[in-house]
């Protein structure tokens, strides 16, 4: 067994039944369901709305090529300068020598999962730049050294008095743990931040071909911010990311809102078309856009799978996985959490390293049903599934498979099978639970039914 | 008409019951039911594991000894899905692919049979509990089953349905609950949760192996809740 698959296993049973992480995540997204149905209803069909985006991100993906060279084009054109990675080590280094460039020491960070994706605070970090994160949830778990926990609320799995200790450790600030007076604390150190920082650096959630601008959007202002104090803007962005027309927001940016959060739209949405042109008085005065592949083009080549491109990192599937409310975002030991990063870190790091995500859902389909831009997930798992079992089978795995399928094929073994199962009924209750008892993995926790001695089929044959 | 009724391995072996209370109403609607016995599994174990294969050789004959069936009718919303929604991707591109397509159309999950197909909603049937309904993620997300079993149980004399407030899977996902077991027992513990909080005597299901796992934990924890199988509840006078 892999590290991943063990160390999954071991956190997933950990998280799973710590009583107190279940009641803090099940506090966290209470009423998310409720608010999100409310603002649903504001649209005049939902379902057509999902229809709408689900072909406008087909429509994107499938002319990816011809919609990245128009951005580009477009991005240049106002004195962007655009940078191509096809690797994560590749993105890093772009940004690394743009900050050895311009000498700067400080980076100020607005959001941004692509940059954990590949791991980039830590190597600016390791290359003596100092790098804050300037979103609330994601400067909470940076004070503590973790990564996000959820792709929309990285902070959600903390208590506010947990917060409270934290920035009194910390920053020695903490007045009482009302939210408002633990965001004065982060405000003031931000700010001190914003004006020193050489270098803001920001993720984005679109990118619109026909214009040329990246989309931004944020609660907090903060991403506002680093765009627009530091003299040098750096912004990272997956390819997939795009979308053909400006008009497309307009279906995009509610949506986004109303699946993640169940908000009618996020408080602040902005759209960048380049640095600072001649005559305006503001804005960064140079402009790198860094787009990043990163394997996004082998999901591209699978033509099954390639829905999973249209994800717009919401994390409405996350918010209603029995599997992610239960286990956490952290057990998953990815960027990506919940069911779209079991989807796509077999693809984006290696299928038998990451197939055990796969493995760990009960295909209950809340994830697609909730999806809103309608990734077919939940069956992309078992196409995971059947991928990772075609190509390395388990030997005992596929061998239990055909001698099951031996025995349900032929009527004389099937009524033996349940015949023995009634027999040894005494001998399952004697191990129940043990290290002797087969069915352990059932039975350590929950009862087996009493096997009734006539089985439906006994009382078949005997009625005829 | 002729109902052939496909009964789940594990109705037939652990859940007698339920398979008998669904003859027993169909028979009493007047459709002469068959029950083919060579018939065991749907073969969704392996199919769900991924192992394509040995899932076509449990699927091939089931799908042979249904070639010819009026209609199809079975006893559980995830079996159910495994015929009509997964057999024609399973047998897709093999010699099977239009035989599993019209044997697709032809099959019922029962609730859905007697409500969609035979337009029939009022049993007769007396249950003098309170009851919770648990929808089978299958039957509920694949094939789009919801109001089918609530029309039925609303006729039931003597029968107060309460809803739970949060709809979830209870956790059971086949291999899923032996392959990650303390996973898919803290969702059971939620499930569990929200049935008791509706203060029902009894969960109701369509598919009785998510009732298998309810009643696994409900058991262990020395709960009072207990469960039972939809068409137990509907051959209740």
């Amino acid at each position: 067994m892999s590290t991943f698959v063990s160390d999954f296993k071991t956190r997933a049973t950990e998280k799973a039944g710590d009583l107190r992480h279940r009641q803090v995540i099940r506090t966290a997204l209470r009423g998310y369901e409720i608010v999100r149905d409310k603002r649903k209803a504001a649209f005049q069909s939902w379902e057509s709305a999902r229809q709408a985006a689900a072909e406008t991100k087909w429509e994107a993906v499938n002319h990816l090529d011809k919609h990245l060279e128009a951005l580009t084009a477009k991005l240049e054109a106002r004195g962007t300068k655009v940078h191509w990675a096809s690797t994560g080590e590749q993105a890093r280094e772009i940004i690394a020598q743009i900050l050895r460039d311009k000498k700067a020491r400080c980076i100020i960070k607005s959001k941004s999962m692509t940059s954990e994706e590949i791991h980039l605070n830590h190597a600016l970090e390791k290359e003596g730049f100092t790098v804050v994160e300037s979103d609330l949830g994601e400067f909470i778990v940076q004070l503590r050294h973790e990564p996000p926990y959820h792709l929309v609320f990285p902070s959600m799995h903390l208590t506010r008095g947990e917060i409270k200790d934290l920035f009194q450790k910390e920053l020695g600030d903490a007045p009482s743990d009302a939210p408002e007076e633990l965001t004065m604390v982060a405000r003031r150190v931000m700010r001190q931040k914003y004006i020193t920082a050489d270098v803001g650096f920001t993720g984005a959630n679109f990118a619109i071909a026909e214009t040329g601008m990246i989309s931004i959007t944020e609660n907090e202002g903060n991403a506002r911010l680093t765009a627009a104090l530091p003299k040098t803007m750096v912004t990272l962005i997956g390819i997939e990311k795009v979308l053909p027309r400006f008009a497309d927001l307009a279906l995009f940016l509610p949506m986004l809102a109303t699946a993640g959060a169940g908000q009618p739209m996020t408080c602040y949405n902005t759209m960048y078309s380049g640095p600072r042109q001649p005559g305006e008085c503001d804005g960064p005065e140079e402009w790198h856009v860094v787009l990043l592949d990163n394997r996004r083009t082998e999901l591209l080549a699978d033509a099954e799978q390639r829905d999973a491109l249209h994800c717009i990192r919401c994390g409405a599937c996350l918010n209603v996985c029995p599997i992610f409310r239960n286990v956490g975002g952290h057990t998953y030991g990815t960027t990506y959490s919940g069911p779209v990063g079991a989807v796509i870190t077999p693809h984006l790091r290696g299928l038998q390293e990451w197939k055990h995500l796969s493995n760990a859902s009960s295909l209950c389909g809340a994830c697609t049903e909730a999806c809103p831009v309608k990734i077919d997930l939940h069956h992309h798992l078992l196409q995971n599934r059947r991928n990772a079992s075609a190509s390395e089978p388990a030997f005992f795995e596929r061998l239990a498979y055909q001698i099951f399928g031996i025995v349900a094929n032929e009527p004389a073994f099937w009524s033996l099978a349940k015949k023995l199962g009634w027999l040894t009924q005494p001998l399952q209750k004697a191990v129940k639970g043990s290290a002797l008892d087969p069915a352990r993995a059932w039975t350590k926790t929950r009862d087996l039914p009493a096997q009734p001695r006539e089985s439906f089929k006994d009382w078949w044959r005997n009625r005829k | 008409m002729t109902v052939t009724l496909f009964i789940p391995c594990f109705v037939d072996a652990l859940y007698p019951r339920a398979g008998i209370s669904m003859v027993e109403i169909l028979e009493r609607l007047g459709h002469t039911v068959v029950c083919p016995e060579e018939i065991a599994c749907c073969g969704q174990p392996p199919f769900n594991s991924g192992y394509h294969a040995e899932a076509r050789a449990i699927a091939t004959p089931v799908l042979e000894k249904l070639a010819d069936a009026e209609a199809v009718v079975i006893g559980s919303g995830s079996c159910g899905a495994m015929v009509k929604n997964f057999y024609p991707e399973l047998f897709k591109a093999t010699r099977h692919a239009e035989l599993a397509k019209q044997v697709a159309a032809r099959t019922w999950e029962f609730s859905d049979f007697l409500v969609s197909k035979l337009g029939v909603t009022d049993l007769g049937a007396k249950f003098p509990h309170k009851v919770t309904f648990h929808d089978g993620c299958h039957g509920l997300r694949e094939l789009g089953i919801h109001k089918q079993p609530r029309a039925l149980l609303a006729n039931v004399r003597e029968l107060e349905l309460v809803e739970m407030t949060e709809v979830s899977c209870c956790g059971f996902g086949g291999t899923f609950a032996a392959k990650f077991p303390m996973i898919s027992t803290a969702m059971g513990e939620v499930k569990c949760a929200s049935a008791a909080e509706t203060g029902a005597e009894y969960i109701v299901s369509s598919d009785s192996s998510c009732l298998m796992h309810i009643q696994g934990l409900l058991s262990r924890q020395g709960k009072p809740t207990k469960t039972i199988s939809l068409a137990e509840v509907l051959n209740h006078q």
